[in-house]
């Protein structure tokens, strides 16, 4: 007799879960408790620790302290292999999918048929074996199709095969339904509903409230690292959900700034690129801080790519100064007066393995050069500004900016355009990953330069950060622009319906 | 494999690239003590000159690799370019060109291959590697239709043999081929530290989509290094006419090897965004006494070709520990 078994329905059960991550409590007494035949959803803001819980229970990150009890066992996961074999499979928003394989080897990878003494892949039997699967979860595919082929509906389905081809008994989604159109995501629940039938516990990770009348069984609230309230859907309801997601105040960490809005400096019209950037126009004045919110996947960064050429704008116009002006390349865009500080500053913005010297001058060597040869001693004098300007921590202008802390690293990639005169400053997620002194200081930063009359476009997920620092708002959702509201006037509970594309009218 | 985690652990702590500069001078110095005690011949000054000349073609040529490479790229074309500008300069001078617009013509050619690779690789999208070794066998192959495979001996020319056996300064104890590896390294040297476009290579290596979201057109980059590097082959293929007086259609073959040996032995990262020219020019001496001191030990060219192997295996791999990818 197992002790541990204290309900026969809960599969799992994560107890009083902690994480501390440098500088960050991740997540903070969490619990989660999940019954077999059933959906569970998980929901919180970005941020709110959903991911941070589900690495836990797949074993990639190890909780600091609370107990894992799956299938009446306490359990202590160490890596994603141990879980998978366990019967825990993951879906990801990205799929783990190998583009120019078929079907049946995707589904089955490492784990072929073999033939003649375990040599050779039978591939007889990896189609028929697939067949199988495919019948028995009523999705019709061919076995044989290549991957980068279907659709991203049809890639999913994929993965939902792969996950159950090796019996799973829990299965997390993270948000499914985000790339989905809406007969998929039909097709989606259908599937769901036979994996319930079938005694299969599925943890569904999801912005999309309004979707869960569908399958949902229960709730799980998740806000700051912390655990909300967990519900069964049938006693809650959406502005409840949404309320437990938000309930939080704003403090003072948002620094004042002189609201002196003047001309507009930039429009853009009928952006369109992809299905991530569907039609969106917008209007920055001198002076203004527009915030951008939305969910991941709102097409943000790529409406920001695409206006600063670093993508290509499928049809649309920008206009400066009232001018309309074309950018066919990165370089195009700041010769406008233009510029982006990306989201993955190390991926796209940072020269990692240079000196933070030159990573501050990559902008404007061309400016600070007579007839090609780079003028050392203004450069120097530049780069020495630009590190007491904003205090940048560095032992010297020859440290590697990887070095460098995030806050620090961040410094250098705002003081290379702060050397370039320009008029639109994006900012894409400026405070992701740099602790609460730095968030303060670049917040002072962007603030300055509204004050000194740019107009700037900042993207972010943090709702704190959009209602302090923002002048106006634009919501996105799904490539689409939701709504636009005077900061004012705005609420988290305001923008994250919009951002959800939640249509309804939340009662106060 | 102590010495590899000594040199990483060193890498991290003491500045990079003089750490890197001051191991390769010491392994240079390791290998001329070497063959001193196990040669009588090769520690002689005579000898000291004759590796300075030897090291200048493959120094040059080692110039432009490192454009490239520091450019995170590589090009495999330039001993074909290489064989390529020598015929051409000798059926040039041979048609009775003069001198100076024959050298000229080659050596602009040279860089018009090299921007083609520039091309393929930054406008077309090809990697590197098969890019710049289609073009290895396509120059080849032109190089061998002109010619019909047969080497062209330079007649009616005598100043032009000059260009390698000339000596200047007084008693001209300096030969003419250290002259141009001593004036290309400077030259080189000051368009990568000191230009913009110089800096913008290493941007474009270290990290090519933070280059391009700075501003930095990154085709014209890669186009330009490409040239440069197809340049600095055609200048190499020039000096060594002069010294074999004709034209070698056959001349040139890994060439492209002992290049890469030499810059990423002096520092380069084939992972980009790191090298020098100095460091290359030690990197260039040490492959050159390897094989003066190999030759001199009576070791076969063909076991000399598969020591240059080995070094180029060991030299990339040392790079790959060091930058600990």
């Amino acid at each position: 007799m197992n002790l541990n078994r204290t309900g026969i329905e809960s599969i799992l059960s994560m107890k009083n879960i902690s994480k501390k991550f440098p500088g960050v409590q991740a997540l903070d007494d969490v619990s989660l408790d999940v019954k077999s035949g059933a959906v569970h959803a998980l929901i919180g803001e970005n941020g709110a620790g959903k991911s941070t819980l589900m690495k836990i229970l797949t074993g990639i990150y190890t909780a600091d302290t609370g107990t894992i009890v799956y299938q009446g066992d306490v359990i202590h996961p160490k890596n994603p292999r141990e879980m998978a074999d366990r019967g825990v499979s993951i879906i990801h928003q990205e799929f783990n999918l190998i583009p120019h394989l078929t079907v049946a080897e995707n589904i089955f990878i490492t784990r072929e048929p073999r033939k003649f003494r375990n040599t050779i892949i039978d591939d007889k039997r990896l189609i028929e074996e697939t067949k199988k699967l495919l019948r028995h979860l009523d999705i019709s595919l061919d076995p044989k199709a290549k991957l980068a082929k279907l659709s991203v509906a049809e890639k999913q389905m994929v993965e939902i095969t792969k996950a159950l081809a090796v019996n799973s008994e829990i299965l997390v989604l993270d948000e499914p339904t985000s790339a989905l159109a809406e007969k998929e995501v039909q097709k989606l629940f259908e599937i769901i509903r036979d994996l319930k039938n079938r005694g299969v516990a599925i943890i569904y990770i999801s912005h999309r409230l309004e979707e869960f009348e569908a399958i949902v069984d229960e709730v799980t609230t998740l806000r700051d690292g912390r655990y909300v309230s967990t519900s069964r859907w049938s006693d809650t309801s959406i502005p409840q959900l949404v309320r437990n997601m938000v309930g939080r105040s704003l403090d003072n960490q948002f620094p004042e700034r002189n609201h002196d809005v003047g001309e507009i400096v930039f429009e853009a019209r009928n952006i369109r690129r992809g299905r991530q950037v569907n039609d969106i126009s917008l209007k920055v004045r001198k002076g203004e801080v527009v915030g951008l919110a939305g969910l991941m996947g709102a097409g943000r960064s790529e409406f920001a790519r695409a206006v600063f050429g670093a993508d290509r704008m499928e049809s649309g116009t920008l206009y400066l100064d009232g001018r309309e002006f074309v950018t066919r390349s990165p370089s195009d865009a700041i010769h406008n007066g233009i510029t982006y500080l990306p989201e993955d500053r190390k991926l796209d913005g940072l020269f990692l393995d240079l000196e933070v010297q030159q990573n501050i001058m990559y902008a404007t060597y061309s400016d600070n050069a007579v007839m090609g040869v780079v003028d050392d001693k203004r450069c120097r004098k530049k780069v020495d500004r630009v590190i007491r300007d904003l205090q940048v921590k560095t032992p010297t202008v020859k440290q590697l900016v990887g070095n460098l802390s995030g806050g620090n690293q961040q410094k250098v990639l705002i003081g290379r355009w702060l050397l370039k005169d320009l008029k639109v400053f994006i900012f894409d997620e400026p405070t992701r990953g740099i602790d609460v002194g730095a968030k303060f200081e670049v917040y002072n930063l962007i603030n300055r330069l509204a004050e000194q009359g740019a107009a700037i476009i900042m993207i972010s997920s943090e709702m704190p950060e959009i209602l302090g620092l923002s002048d106006r708002i634009y919501v996105l959702c799904e490539g689409r622009l939701m709504g636009e509201m005077d900061a004012r006037e705005a609420t988290q509970e305001k923008i994250l319906r919009l951002a959800s594309g939640l249509t309804e009218r939340i009662p106060a | 494999m102590n010495i590899v985690l000594v040199l990483r652990e060193k890498s991290k702590k003491i500045d990079n690239d003089l750490s890197q500069r001051l191991s390769v001078a010491l392994a240079l110095l390791l290998l001329c003590t070497f063959f001193s005690v196990a040669n009588e011949y090769f520690f002689e000054l005579n000898n000291f000159i004759t590796i300075a000349i030897q090291t200048a073609i493959t120094a040059i040529t080692a110039y432009g690799m490192t454009f490239v490479i520091i450019s995170r790229a590589v090009d495999l074309s330039i001993g074909s370019i290489l064989a390529f500008s020598t015929v051409t300069v000798a059926m040039l001078l041979n048609a009775g060109v003069p001198l100076l617009i024959a050298i000229l013509i080659v050596i602009v050619a040279g860089a018009l291959f090299g921007s083609m690779n520039g091309v393929f690789v930054s406008k077309m999208g090809l990697p590197p590697f098969i890019a710049t070794l289609g073009a290895q066998m396509a120059i080849r192959g032109l190089t061998m239709v002109i010619t019909d495979a047969r080497p062209i001996y330079i007649t009616g020319n005598d100043s032009f043999r000059l260009i390698f056996q000339g000596k200047i300064f007084q008693q001209e104890w300096l030969p003419l081929p250290v002259v141009y590896l001593i004036a290309l390294a400077l030259i080189s040297s000051f368009i990568l530290r000191k230009t913009v476009i110089g800096r913008q290579i290493f941007a474009v290596g270290s990290n090519e989509e933070a280059a391009r979201l700075s501003g930095i057109k990154t085709a014209k980059i890669r186009i330009f290094a490409y040239l440069y590097s197809g340049l600095m082959a055609s200048i190499a293929g020039v000096v060594l006419t002069a010294r074999v007086n004709s034209g070698q259609p056959t001349i040139g073959v890994a060439y492209e090897a002992s290049a890469i040996a030499a810059a990423v032995i002096g520092g380069a990262s084939m992972s980009g965004g790191h090298g020098s020219i100095g460091g290359t020019i030690l990197g260039a001496f040490i492959m050159t006494t390897l094989m003066n001191g190999l030759n001199l030990m009576n070791v076969s060219q063909n076991w000399q070709m598969f020591a240059t192997g080995l070094v180029v295996i060991f030299s990339v791999y040392l790079d790959m520990v060091r930058r600990n990818r």
